[in-house]
């Protein structure tokens, strides 16, 4: 029923632009994988390389174990989710979602009786008979997925479905994609830029730049220990100092900046330019120095957020350090113009490679 | 209106009501109205006219039911009016003309509008339009030598041994046809071009991605949504062909007679104008409900064809 994915060294070229550069990865049987990164970076390529849609230039996709070169999109597998859905407008919307079963030759009355079922299945029971311009987005959502679920595919592929949708019918079809998947067990490949979307739905995360994965990992490994500096950056906020590196020592090393030397932790296996990554969420205050990694600042803007408050703090030589403080009724709350100290533990920052150093 | 006035100013935008209305009014409705009034009266001498016998009478549209020519249709002897018959046999050939067209059209308007490269379209687009540039007497004339029997169409499949023996092409109602649909083979193409260039791209592949054979994505899917511009195409190819005075005179055989001969015949060889002003307007009239039956037998309307 479901199908793992394998992309085998594939790379793709349009011209002598390379779109994706060398991607390897396996993808589990049942498995909710995202494909996250910038515009540009070559996620779209990866959809359209596994739907049919494009060949790769070199390098073989393999969707259950079987070679896909020279299958056509009509004799894959797969189901794409458009970003735009691509519904077609002057069918209704059981015409939609039953149009993969008429296809195959379905009759009319199981087609029917298909497309109501799986209609519940999305929570749109009834809707069978209007036209897809009579519904909203969120339900036009729900039209697509059950239109690519009707041909029982054995990977879905989505490409940015919901960033359409206005922010709390997101974060409902979040939960909702997530419980279709749990439900119907089919491997969901998802194409993202939003990175919190990436974060909660997905087992795990492959973070592109410039046609290459970065790093594969499950969420909380992405965010907690990012290979370099571009998944840093691109996945949550960060500081980012620059300096060079001291003495190595078990897991962390220490880092000599401008602002002074700081302890962090560094992979044995580092090379080349590094710069040292704090998260706004790790930097705290305190009225005098901290134990370690600890620098005087003054205060500067102090932004409500609602849940968080975000600190902008400006160190001796004019750096702005950034904190974000939860908005828990604890500590104090650092007043502008203030003069404090900010301080991270050594194991909540990184020496990681620069991130221009990744992306080239 | 107002928008015409606040940009153009009161002198030009008058000019350009004037001109439009002059058009309109002068060129076209009062010598329509001129002919249609015409075509109740007799026609007389000069003496006469404005006299007793002068008066108003269908007379001249009933001509059109006089002459009967027995007629040989899929083996049945039919016996029709010879003016009904010309009629009947133009616009069966004006809708084949325009299935041709459609035929030809679709398939390179798909071609221009959703596989070519963006970058080769205007090379494309010249070309189609370079024989515009000639004059449609000259293109007709073109095909008239074309096809004469001792041409050039017959030269080249002799030499390539497809034929053994030169074929009449002028014969019977096929120059014509082959005439009309060259001239306005057009004017289907870029309604429908325009219609599927307007059809989002992700619906295609939306349908192969379904497992839809190539067939059945444009039954479904692009055919729908061209229905419009193919109707307008339609409408405008029929009409045009079945109004053609040109093509039929220069590509016509001895054997066919196109209505709008007929109706030039009684104008200007009867000098019976008023007898043509009533075949003129049946021409309109019966085209006109011809293509609305169409229309609505293939549930267009008309707003989706004024888009």
């Amino acid at each position: 029923m479901s199908a793992g994915i394998d992309l085998d060294d594939v790379c793709c070229d349009f011209g002598s632009f390379r779109a994706v550069d060398h991607v390897n990865v396996s993808i589990q049987p049942g498995e909710f994988f995202s494909f996250l990164g910038p515009s540009g970076c070559g996620k779209t390529t990866i959809l359209r390389m596994i739907s049919g849609f494009t060949e790769p230039s070199t390098g073989v996709v393999r969707i259950g174990g079987k070679d896909m070169r020279g299958q056509r999109p009509n004799q894959r597998p797969t189901a794409l989710i458009f970003q735009n859905l691509a519904l077609f407008p002057l069918m209704t919307v059981a015409d939609n979602i039953a149009f993969g079963l008429e296809v195959r030759g379905v009759d009319k009355g199981k087609r029917r009786a298909r497309a109501e079922e799986l209609l519940r299945l999305v929570d749109l029971p009834g809707a069978g008979d209007k036209m897809v311009s009579q519904l909203s987005g969120g339900q036009k959502q729900r039209v697509a997925i059950a239109r690519a679920l009707a041909v029982e595919p054995a990977v879905m592929l989505l490409d940015e479905p919901l960033s359409a949708l206005d922010l709390k019918l997101r974060q409902h079809m979040r939960a909702e994609l997530r419980a279709i998947q749990k439900r119907t067990g089919v491997t969901f490949i998802y194409i993202t830029h939003d990175q919190g979307e990436a974060l909660a739905m997905s087992d795990r995360v492959g973070v592109m730049s410039h046609g290459r994965l970065q790093q594969v990992a499950n969420p909380r490994d992405i965010y907690d220990s990012p290979v370099n500096g571009f998944v840093a950056s691109f996945v949550g906020e960060n500081n980012i100092l620059s300096g060079t590196v001291g003495n190595i020592g078990q897991g962390l090393a220490s880092f000599d900046t401008p602002l002074g030397t700081f302890r962090a932790k560094m992979a044995p296996d580092t090379l080349g330019a590094v710069k040292l990554y704090v998260r706004p969420e790790h930097m705290r205050f305190s009225q005098t120095p901290g134990a370690e990694n600890s620098v005087p600042v003054t205060v500067g803007d102090v932004a409500f957020e609602g849940n968080f408050i975000s600190v902008h703090a400006a160190t001796q030589n004019g750096t702005v350090l950034v904190a974000e403080l939860r908005n828990d009724g604890t500590g104090a709350m650092p007043t502008p113009g203030a003069q404090m100290h900010m301080s991270f533990d050594a194991a909540r920052a990184a020496i990681l490679p620069d991130e221009t150093a990744a992306g080239a | 209106m107002h928008d015409l006035l606040r940009r153009y100013g009161k002198g030009l935008t008058g000019a350009f009501v004037l001109l439009t209305a002059f058009w309109l009014l002068v060129l076209i409705i009062l010598p329509n109205l001129y002919l249609l009034e015409n075509s109740f009266r007799p026609y007389l001498p000069k003496v006469d006219m404005g006299g007793p016998l002068d008066t108003y009478s269908l007379n001249n549209y009933a001509k059109i039911l006089t002459g009967e020519s027995p007629t040989n249709v899929f083996g049945l002897t039919v016996t029709l009016p010879v003016h009904v018959k010309s009629f009947l046999l133009t616009v069966g050939y004006s809708a084949f003309v325009t299935l041709i067209s459609f035929a030809l059209a679709y398939p390179l308007a798909y071609y221009l509008a959703k596989v070519v490269q963006p970058k080769s379209l205007p090379t494309l687009f010249l070309l189609l339009f370079v024989p515009l540039w000639v004059s449609e007497v000259l293109r007709s004339f073109a095909w008239f030598i074309i096809l004469s029997l001792k041409g050039p169409l017959n030269f080249t499949l002799l030499g390539f041994g497809i034929i053994d023996a030169p074929i009449r092409w002028i014969a019977g109602y096929q120059s014509i046809v082959i005439g009309l649909v060259y001239t306005y083979v057009l004017f289907m193409l870029f309604p429908i071009y325009n219609a599927i260039q307007s059809l989002d791209t992700n619906q295609i592949e939306a349908a192969e991605d379904l497992g839809s054979p190539w067939w059945r994505t444009h039954w479904r899917v692009i055919l729908p949504h061209a229905k419009p511009g193919i109707a307008s195409g339609a409408v405008m190819v029929f009409m045009l062909s079945a109004g053609s005075l040109l093509v039929p005179v220069l590509l016509g055989s001895t054997d066919s007679n196109w209505f709008t001969q007929v109706i030039q015949q009684w104008m200007f060889e009867a000098a019976d104008w008023n007898t043509g002003s009533a075949y003129a307007f049946i021409l309109l009239v019966l085209c006109t409900v011809f293509v609305s039956l169409v229309m609505r037998v293939f549930r267009v309307k008309l707003s989706d064809i004024a888009k």
